[in-house]
């Protein structure tokens, strides 16, 4: 039975309240939460360490202006302590990102929601957000699938963060407003967390993420049946990823992508006549820019088993491809291969770097 | 194609080689002078593990009709596991080129060790007819080898 705290305030308060807690008495040095960035009701995330800036602090935001996994890579590591308060997608794209030596969660304390989904930063810009986010919790305090959340959200099994020091308990929460439960998951959380309130002993409910999980099963299937390329193989790509202008936008928002210089944009993709020959001599014409297909086909076989279905990049995507979505269903297959679930274990190595001598056996003779 | 450049075709096939094993082996063929098709450009590489997936897919784009890689046997690498690790990548690559239908005959992997002139010459002459039955490459495709 894992520690459980209690507090008589709605969960947002109660989260800023922890961090306040954790700054003042000096546990640690800085918080890395959402905040409003000014009265304009944008969002963005925001390292603190005054414990005054907490005050336009909205941690539970559903809203992923861009995911912290990349912030938390640029402030960790860290010789003073932090807390950071992020979905549990995004925390499994760090821990991707620590596999890669892109971080780490020494001095690290960090908190995640069970998630209800995030709204498409698209959708929150324009729409009323009063509306919006009051809808939003309505359907996630009756443990339901909010209807303004991201395609891949809705599809996601993984909405119980996997290795959050402290989880908050959101999905399914009746009494959100006036009660927020916090699961100590580590020695770490119950010794930084010491002084707030009471401890007892308690869990999340099983049965209401369990009931969860079943709908976000049935959307992801119906999500999958619904990205299905018109036909197999190449020309089915191109109907999807033939809009793709090039401006590479996904790969600068993912959290997996990491690569200073990305292969695509180096001088090994540099373009020149005399390479299309064959091309035109094929088809008679050439489509430019080139390669925007080829450059999501690299993606696949570069970082498709440790996709963590954000769906940032769908968000970002001028040109409306569902790229998350396809990317998600390919993760799933190639990480699959190697009984592998991106962010689930920060000791375990991606499946690149390992190997079992037992295996692919009929790859090579 | 016409009919008569069909007969005439000849593959163009990348054989990316480990340094320590089929490299060598190569070069035992060589020596040995074990015939084989001339169909295949060597690329020497310091181990399979080095040939990252994009290689691949890059060769195809830039016209060679077909991409062979070998290594030293499992358990055998000169880095002790890079085999392995290369064997990984490839998984997730094959499953890829299928499909987005580049022939399975067309890239192909083998492990060949430095005392096996012979099995070298007969990797590359499989390879070479394989890839001649399923004819030239056309996905992907944009460039012509120079040969």
């Amino acid at each position: 039975m894992s520690k459980m705290l209690t507090t008589d305030h709605g969960a947002d308060k109660s989260v800023v309240d922890l961090l306040r807690f954790l700054l003042d008495t000096e546990k640690v040095s800085g918080v890395l939460t959402l905040r409003k960035t000014n009265t304009s009701g944008s969002l963005d995330y925001g390292l603190l360490t005054r414990s005054q800036e907490l005050d336009r602090a909205v941690p539970l935001m559903p809203v992923m202006p861009a995911n912290a996994a990349q912030s938390l890579s640029l402030i960790t590591p860290t010789q003073k302590p932090i807390a950071v308060v992020v979905k549990p997608c995004e925390l499994r794209g760090f821990v991707e990102r620590i596999k890669r030596e892109q971080g780490s969660l020494d001095n690290v304390l960090t908190l995640s929601p069970t998630c209800g989904g995030v709204i498409p930063l698209d959708t929150y810009i324009k729409k009323s957000k009063d509306n919006l986010t009051k809808d939003y919790y309505k359907q996630v305090k009756a443990g339901e699938i909010p209807e303004s959340i991201r395609p891949t959200c809705k599809a996601c099994e993984y909405f119980v963060p996997m290795t959050a020091d402290i989880t908050v308990s959101v999905v399914g929460e009746q009494n959100l407003d006036s009660k927020c439960r916090f699961i100590l998951n580590s020695d770490k959380a119950v010794s930084m967390t010491e002084g707030f309130g009471s401890v007892e002993n308690g869990d999340l409910d099983a049965k209401i993420l369990d009931d969860h999980l079943k709908k976000r099963e049935k959307e992801k299937k119906a999500l999958f049946e619904s990205i299905k390329f018109k036909q197999d193989g190449l020309d089915g790509m191109i109907d999807v990823f033939g809009k793709c202008i090039g401006c590479h936008g996904c790969s600068r928002v993912c959290p997996i992508c990491y690569c200073l210089l990305c292969d695509f944009e180096s001088r090994n993709f540099d373009q020149n006549v005399s390479l299309f020959e064959k091309e035109l001599e094929q088809k008679g014409a050439l489509r430019l820019p080139p390669d925007t297909l080829f450059f999501h086909l690299g993606r696949m076989s570069h970082m498709s088993f440790s996709c963590v279905g954000c769906g940032q990049c769908t968000d970002v995507c001028p040109a409306d491809i569902p790229v998350a979505s396809v990317f998600k269903k390919i993760g799933e297959n190639t990480a699959a291969l190697f009984d592998y679930v991106p962010g689930k274990d920060v000791n375990e190595d991606i499946p690149v770097l390992v190997f079992k001598e037992e295996e692919f056996k009929e790859l090579g003779e | 194609m016409q009919e008569k450049d069909k007969k005439d075709w000849q593959p163009k096939i990348l054989a990316i080689l480990c340094n320590w094993c089929s490299y060598a082996g190569a070069d035992l063929a060589g020596v040995s002078r074990i015939q084989y098709p001339p169909n295949i450009r060597v690329l020497r590489v310091p181990c399979s593990g080095r040939v990252d997936p994009m290689f691949i897919m890059k060769s195809l784009q830039n016209g060679f009709d077909g991409v062979l890689v070998s290594g030293c046997h499992p358990g055998d690498c000169h880095y002790l596991s890079g085999n392995y690790n290369a064997r990984r990548k490839f998984a997730v690559l094959k499953p890829l080129l299928e499909y987005i239908g580049i022939e399975t005959e067309r890239v192909q992997f083998s492990w060949v060790s430095a005392g096996e002139g012979e099995r070298f010459a007969e990797v590359v002459t499989k390879v070479t007819n394989d890839i001649r039955k399923v004819g030239p490459a056309k996905r992907l495709v944009k460039g012509v080898v120079s040969w």
